[in-house]
């Protein structure tokens, strides 16, 4: 037992002071605190009087008896200081913050009363980092929580955020002050999710969407994401995972896009190429497991850190370009009659996406122009005007509009597992499970989950992952050999895209769930749930690509992967810098050897000393070789890789580097 | 710097690590040998630390920012630390300072000579507040410091430097 304010409250299990208080109805602020990270104790908002001590209420374990007070003069004035603290070090453009109204600390300070702020204004003078195309960091917003931090390194297993320096210098930003472009960022926008300010934001698209939509001679086409039906009615007060579809259809007509498409039906797309291939590799034996690739995060994450599985993603696109890809390819001949240029808006729950369309995959054919998250979408609509909740429900355009539940469940953690094992049980004719249709074992909220199925006699073994961190673990589970699955499907987000970095920002903890929930609902109810299925699914077959997994379905709906840098920057100088004394009218050899993990540990250093020591032992190589370390010359999965007088050479071994060497000096 | 310097620092830098046993929770030992190495810890070889200990270049940057010891950019071979401890302050360290930094030839925010011979530093406390102002020049404690008695042993360090310079060259 614990008095609360008076109030006696019984212990259960409580993990800290916070949770018992909030068990008796007192909802104290907090910034650094959420749920599903580690706690910090940074903010020292929650402090409260325990007996006649400070302590802060969430890194304090309750104890039998306590007796604590919330609300006394010195808490409240503490409260107010710590406020007043942070809002002179906080750049307070709040009319033109990408935050104003879901902002936390301007909340807080409305609820605590704060009325001025005793202390200077800091100078804000720290620049903005617009580098990344879907994240924008703002140092001159940041409160120094830590959330992003912890959300990036705990959830998500990336580290990219961490704090630096110290004191009054003291800041939260990517290794080396280097812009987010330009390390090992999956643009997942979880650290968006979590920051309680507009330190980091979604990058803004909607000015480029605007202008789309006002140029004469554009023929704008949106297509819809499933996530964004459960979740952007938030934005407009209606309650959390209610379902808004055909709003959205009327609200983007309103708004003057001449099509409106479903990504839905391009993820009834994806589940019937992603299961042809699964089908594929049953018959020939693999290569296990197939990894799901709709993810941009997830797919960007195994291009920079495991980039031997590259093989294993399912070479299909993600449902937003393959729709982009299908409306540009096939479908322009109809829709450009006006004589006008297609562009493909899409409206996203993610913030990977917007990086997803500038991949070096899709820069000619450019599958989609734009993206828009679900939050952007609502201030677009906001923007315009439109009365959403009156709006009267639309449809969704043909060819591309008609769906099926297997598609629509892509927008949840397990959705794009179940949708494959929907198809599957259609390609494989099993009656049994196409009349089951759900497949219970893949649903949940879990960050692992495994199932096994057996369809038609073929036992299949399924993962599914939410959150990166967790897909970390199961990598290196499967690298051990201790893990063994045909399909394991990734979404890089907790929850999958029901919870995406481009949402509507929401304090609740429920929010999530409720949308999941929907999603589901909303598939129980319908009468087409096999994406094999779809009408639409089947014509487009007919009319432009043949057969699943045709060479025009590969052109059309497939892609590549490939390694990726993590970190741009210098690389380690090994030779001095007498070269051009010595040269002797003999060209230079330039000799980077990559020391990028992939290459490091396959052995890049036992080059180097090779190479080290044969320039040492050899007085006409001193200053002829120019010696490097380097990182990442994105050959990862081809051995220690070196780049030779600007030429790539894979493969390089203790044992044949000398000869490699030598080739090099007589070309030179 | 010659092939034979470089690849004496990088070849110690794989020491280092080896020693540490390429263990994350040795970074802050590993990061003060290795500045000992290189006068600095230079971004690209913190980028390599990272992918050595397989963490987050970010974490490695946070501690190597977070300690004062630590430099990112390249320090004199001799560092000068003056003291501005309370102690020293009130007893004239700033005075101290100002005389080092003359004979040194080093204007207001420049804290590494040209040649890269000396760096000087402002410190909280050395610890020896009884000896105030405290200057420490390498690893030798130097008490109860005054601009005349800095401005002497400042060039009998320079005149030390300039005939082990010599020494070198023959």
């Amino acid at each position: 037992m614990i008095t609360v304010d008076g109030v006696q409250v019984k212990l259960d299990g409580e993990k800290n002071l916070l949770e018992v208080i909030s068990k008796a109805g007192i909802n104290l602020p907090t910034f650094c605190y959420l749920s599903e990270l580690s706690v910090y104790g940074a903010c020292r908002m929650c402090m409260v009087d325990a007996d006649g001590h400070l302590v802060p209420a969430c890194s304090t374990p309750p104890v039998d008896g306590m007796n604590i007070k919330t609300n006394t003069d010195r808490i409240r004035k503490i409260r107010r200081t710590i406020i007043e603290l942070l809002l002179a070090n906080h750049d307070r453009e709040c009319t033109s913050c990408e935050r104003n109204g879901s902002c936390k600390l301007q909340a807080i300070a409305y609820q605590l009363g704060i009325d001025k702020v005793r202390f200077p204004q800091a100078t804000m003078e720290s620049p903005v980092d617009a580098s990344s195309p879907s994240i924008v960091r703002n140092p001159n917003k940041c409160i120094l929580c830590g959330d992003c931090v912890r959300m990036c390194r705990e959830v998500q297993g990336m580290g990219v955020l961490d704090f630096q320096f110290r004191g009054s210098k003291a800041a939260v930003g990517p290794a080396f002050c280097k812009p987010l472009a330009e390390v090992d960022c999956t643009n997942c926008g979880q650290c968006v999710q979590v920051c309680p300010t507009g330190a980091l934001s979604v990058k803004n698209d909607v000015p480029e969407v605007w202008a789309v939509l006002s140029e004469p001679d554009t023929f704008p086409v949106i297509q819809v994401a499933p996530a964004v039906r459960v979740a952007l009615g938030e934005a407009f007060g209606l309650g959390k995972g209610k379902e808004v579809t055909g709003k959205i259809a009327a609200a983007l007509r309103r708004l003057g896009f001449k099509r409106v498409f479903d990504t839905v039906f391009s993820a009834d797309l994806t589940a019937v190429e992603e299961t042809h291939e699964l089908l594929g590799r049953l018959k020939d034996g693999g290569p296990f497991p197939l990894f799901t690739s709709c993810c941009p995060a997830w797919v960007k994450m195994l291009e920079m850190h495991y980039r031997e599985y590259l093989g294993n993603l399912s070479s299909c696109m993600s449902p937003q370009q393959m729709l982009g890809s299908l409306i540009k390819n096939c479908l322009c001949e109809d829709v450009s009659r006006e004589g006008k240029k297609v562009v493909v808006v899409s409206a996203m729950p993610c913030t990977a996406k917007k990086f997803e369309i500038r991949r070096a995959q899709f820069e000619e054919s450019k599958p989609v122009d734009l993206v828009l998250t679900t939050s952007e979408l609502a201030r677009m609509i906001k923007e315009a005007g439109i009365d959403f909740e009156a709006l009267e429900e639309a449809e969704f355009d043909e060819p591309f509009g008609t769906i099926t539940g297997g598609g629509l469940l892509f927008g949840a953690t397990g959705g794009v597992a179940e949708a494959v094992l929907r198809t599957a049980a259609v390609m494989l004719a099993d009656e049994d499970a196409m009349k089951k249709i759900v497949f219970d074992e893949v649903r949940g909220l879990e960050g692992i989950r495994e199932a096994e199925v057996t369809l038609a006699g073929n036992k299949l073994k399924v993962c599914i992952v939410n959150g990166l961190g967790n897909a970390r673990k199961l990598l290196e589970q499967i690298k051990r050999g201790e893990k063994h699955y045909h399909v394991v499907e990734v979404m890089a987000c907790p929850g999958g895209c029901a919870g995406g970095g481009g949402q509507p920002i929401s304090q609740d903890p429920c929010v999530k769930k409720a949308r999941i929930s929907k999603i589901i609902g909303i598939d129980s109810a319908m009468k087409l749930r096999l994406p094999p299925e779809n009408p639409a699914v089947k014509e487009t077959y007919r009319r432009w690509l043949g057969e699943p997994g045709s060479q025009r379905a590969h052109e059309c709906l497939h892609t590549w992967y490939g390694p990726r840098k993590r970190i741009a920057g210098e690389s380690i100088a090994i030779t001095g810098d007498e070269t051009a004394k010595l040269s002797k009218g003999l060209k230079p050899v330039d000799v980077e050897v990559c020391v990028g993990t992939g290459c490091y540990l396959k052995g890049s250093y036992d080059v180097l000393k090779k190479l080290m020591e044969n320039v040492n032992s050899n007085p006409d190589l001193v200053g002829r070789v120019n010696l490097k370390a380097t990182f990442c010359l994105e050959h990862c999965d081809q051995g220690v890789s070196a780049r030779i007088n600007g030429k790539i050479v894979v493969g390089i071994t203790p044992e044949n580097v000398l000869e490699v060497l030598g080739k090099a000096l007589k070309e030179a | 710097m010659t092939t034979e310097e470089v690849q004496r620092k990088f070849t110690k830098l794989n020491e280092i690590l080896d020693k540490h046993e390429h263990k994350p929770s040795n970074l802050v030992a590993i990061l003060q040998d290795v500045q000992a190495e290189y006068r600095y810890l230079p971004e690209e070889v913190m980028s390599y630390i990272a992918t050595d200990l397989q963490i987050p270049a970010s974490t490695v940057f946070g501690v190597a920012t977070f300690y004062a010891q630590f430099s990112l950019r390249p320090k004199g071979k001799t560092i000068i630390r003056v003291c501005n401890g309370t102690a020293c302050h009130v007893r004239g360290s700033q005075n101290v300072r100002y005389a080092i930094m003359q004979k040194l030839g080093l204007k207001e925010g420049q804290d590494t000579t040209d040649d890269m011979q000396f760096t000087v530093e402002t410190v909280s406390c050395l610890g020896a507040c009884g000896l105030a102002p405290v200057v420490m020049i390498g690893d030798e404690v130097y008490g109860q410091t005054t601009p005349e008695t800095m401005q002497v042993i400042m060039d009998q360090l320079l005149a030390k430097g300039r005939k082990s310079d010599d020494q070198d060259h023959q």
